[in-house]
Formats: structure tokens, sequence, C-alpha cells
């Protein structure tokens, strides 16, 4: 499944370079440029993440209960986070990328790559 | 709710019954339902005649994979309410699920899942899925498992005892910030679906998110149900079947019903309290009394329908 999982973002990515990441525990050691995203409490903290291009966003999921990363234009979905898992996606082209949970759609956020 | 007359005699149906029963039944009259105290009807042979044939039965909320301390043993408690099912005196035929089978959308989750259910005494079982179900990439999982009856589509309809069932997906299309989406397609087919059905033909309608506003700011509605709605008045009996809420909210609108479920894996808060509709954690004692499931008896052909609540404790 993980596999199938990678492979249909790259499909949907196009050429884009993308990374993806969905693992249980504490987080992997941060490069200098990692970007993170708090899920807590039914809300992604900061909701808004100004970031530089070629960056990588890491959300993390903080709640007892499962949340998703999903792009509104499908670029990128994260599937179900489980608590202390986390997901990450690199930025390549600058923009303004909108996201929800898919689980609670009430929770949205915005990525801006300058 | 309850005055202490209704905790009494819920007391003693407790006892008279193996995994005990308690909630608010509706008997429907005339084509209205009216609310009858279940433990009161079920204490009396009174109200065990009243309370009719079994019709089917409805599941909610499995979530199997789930593992925090609101409920660290999820499979013990759908094997509980499994039970509990068999064990009905006047065994159901059918048995619906509304969604959220399990909690993180994985195979293995679907595969348990499957297994326990096929202990089910019930011949015929349906489901639609919940949004715990659709978080894979490919929204793969749960279609090819449950998608047979719906051509993949999710939604589908079918008859059973003269009843006419309407299997609704309102899980698929979220926007961002806003409630569940039924959509324009799934709306015209319901459309087509009703067309030419007399009035009087009972109607059960299901989806996994209630499909009336509960609470908004937790995603607790469907944003374009009222269009449903607005084809489901003519009908002198609708039944509107719904879970998500992991807690029973009844309304009476005219000749409509509207129900959600309990979910046999962990209870979740009142709409507003606390920062979402997460977990919530009661002591371990009280679980087993707000997990449960949800039966629909047929009380006089054609028309009466009762709708009880039966919990685990």
């Amino acid at each position: 499944m993980f596999t199938g999982r990678f492979r249909l973002l790259q499909r949907s990515a196009g050429a884009a370079m993308l990374c993806w990441v969905l693992a249980t525990g504490p987080a992997p050691a941060e490069t200098p440029d990692a970007h993170r995203i708090v899920v807590k409490n039914f809300m992604f903290a900061p909701m808004t993440l100004t970031v530089k291009a070629g960056s990588t966003v890491t959300w993390s999921n903080m709640d007892e209960e499962p949340h998703t990363v999903s792009s509104d234009t499908g670029l990128f979905r994260s599937g179900a986070m489980d608590t202390n898992e986390i997901f990450s996606f690199k930025f390549d082209k600058p923009g303004t990328y909108h996201f929800t949970c898919s689980i609670h759609p009430r929770m949205v956020g915005t990525i801006v790559v300058d | 709710m309850a005055d202490e007359k209704s905790l009494n005699s819920r007391r003693s149906a407790l006892k008279c019954m193996a995994f005990g029963g308690a909630g608010t039944l509706f008997a429907l009259a005339g084509g209205v339902l009216t609310p009858i105290e279940l433990a009161a009807a079920v204490a009396d042979n009174q109200g065990a005649a009243r309370a009719g044939k079994p019709l089917f039965v409805q599941i909610s909320d499995t979530h199997i994979g789930f593992n925090k301390e609101a409920n660290p043993d999820v499979n013990r408690t759908l094997m509980q309410t499994i039970s509990l099912v068999n064990g009905m005196s006047e065994q159901p035929r059918l048995i619906i699920h509304t969604g959220d089978i399990t909690h993180l959308s994985k195979p293995a989750e679907f595969d348990i899942a499957q297994q326990m259910f096929s202990g089910l005494r019930t011949t015929e079982m349906h489901t639609v899925p919940g949004e715990h179900d659709t978080t894979d990439a490919t929204v793969s999982e749960y279609f090819n498992r449950f998608g047979k009856a719906s051509r993949n589509k999710g939604y589908y309809s079918f008859d059973h005892a003269g009843v006419h069932f309407i299997a609704l997906v309102n899980v698929l299309q979220f926007k961002a910030g806003g409630l569940g989406t039924l959509g324009a397609e799934q709306l015209a087919w319901v459309a087509a679906d009703l067309k030419g059905r007399t009035d009087s033909t009972p109607i059960v309608v299901f989806a996994h998110m209630p499909l009336w506003t509960i609470y908004e700011p937790w995603g607790w509605g469907t944003g374009d149900s009222e269009p449903l709605m607005a084809q489901l008045r003519r009908f002198g009996s609708v039944t509107v079947l719904n879970g998500h809420i992991h807690q029973i909210v009844q309304k009476v609108e005219g000749n409509m019903t509207f129900h959600t479920a309990r979910s046999t894996a962990y209870p979740q808060p009142i709409a507003g309290v606390g920062p979402g509709p997460g977990p919530l954690k009661v002591a371990a004692d009280q679980l087993p009394t707000m997990l449960g499931l949800t039966s629909v008896s047929v009380v006089k052909h054609p028309w009466s329908q009762v709708l009880s609540d039966a919990t685990l404790a």
C-alpha cells in the first residue's frame, strides 16, 4: 500500500519533486530547512505557513483522532495519520496551496511558497 | 431526560436481558413516530408485543483499528454487539452498517471487520462508507470489499420486507470548511430511484454523516441535504439513519424520523464540548452504556415501525 500511495502521488504531482513520509513514533532528525505544522485540537497550527521554493513541510498529528492533509487540487494527500504520525511534502514551485483534513473538513490551512 | 420511574424500569429491564437495553423506542402510528421508553416497553409483555417483528438492525462506527485509551479493544466491543444481535429472540434478517467500519482505511482493518461480520447470523448486510473508510490514496479499500452492491458508486437502493432502502454517500466530496456533500449526480439518482414509487412506500434512508445539521462547527451535517428532503417529504413514512457522531440524536419532522446511532467502538463528546469530535474517555464501567446498536422492528404491517437502541451494558 505504501508503494501504491507513493506512485499515485507521483502521478498526481506530475513532474514535481516530492517527498512523502508517514511514520509512527518521534519525527526523524530534521533538516535545517524543515518546516513544521502541528495538527492538534482539530486545528492546523500555524494555519498559514510561508516557505521558500524547494522547502519540505512536515505535518505531525498530535491528536488522538486521525487526520489527513489533503490538497484542494489533489497535489498531495497524506492518507490517515494516526497519533504521532507525520507527513511531508516538498514544495518546488511558488504558489498558494490550500489543504484540508478529509476526515474533518472544517480543518483548513494554507502553504504560501515564495 | 429520563425520570426516576423510567430509570427504575430500565434497571428492571437490565436484569431481565442478557446484555440489557436502554434508550428510546419509536412507535410509528398513522405516519407519526411516538417516543416510548425502551426499558419500559421491554419490561412488560405488552411492550414486548409492541416491539414487534425485528425488521433490521443498524450498527455503526465500528472503527476497527482504533486502539487508544477511550477503548483499547474495539474488536471485543464489536464481538459483544454481534453476540447481542445473534442473541435476539427473533433473528433479524438484515443488518445495515452506517460507516466508519475501520479507523484508518487499512486493508488489515477491513479484513478483521469482514471476518467479524461473517459471525453475524443475519443473512443480509448492507453498508455505506464513512470518512474513516476512504482515507487511502486510491479510495479503493472500501470499494474493493463493499462496492459490488452499488457498482462502486457507493450509493444504491434495495427492498426488504416491503420497505424501500436507500443507501447514500456523503463523505466523498468534502469541500474545505464545509459539511458532508451528496452532490448533484447522487441527488439526480435519488430522484430517478423514487420516481413512480407510491407515497405509501415505507422509506429508510441511511448514510454515514447526519443528513440534517446537528452542529455545523464540527461538520455534523450534510450541506446539500435539503434537495434530498424535498424529494422524501411526500412519503408517509421516512426513517433517516446515520452514524458519525457516536451518540444518539433524534428529530421528528412531519412523517420523517431522524436518528443517529451509537458507535460500537467509543463515544464522542456532546456537540461543542471540547476542541473537537474526538474519542471521549469515560470510566471503564461507563463505556458499555455508551456503545451499542439500533434495531428497527415492524409493529403492524404495513406501516408501523419501532426504533430501539440497545447498549452493551
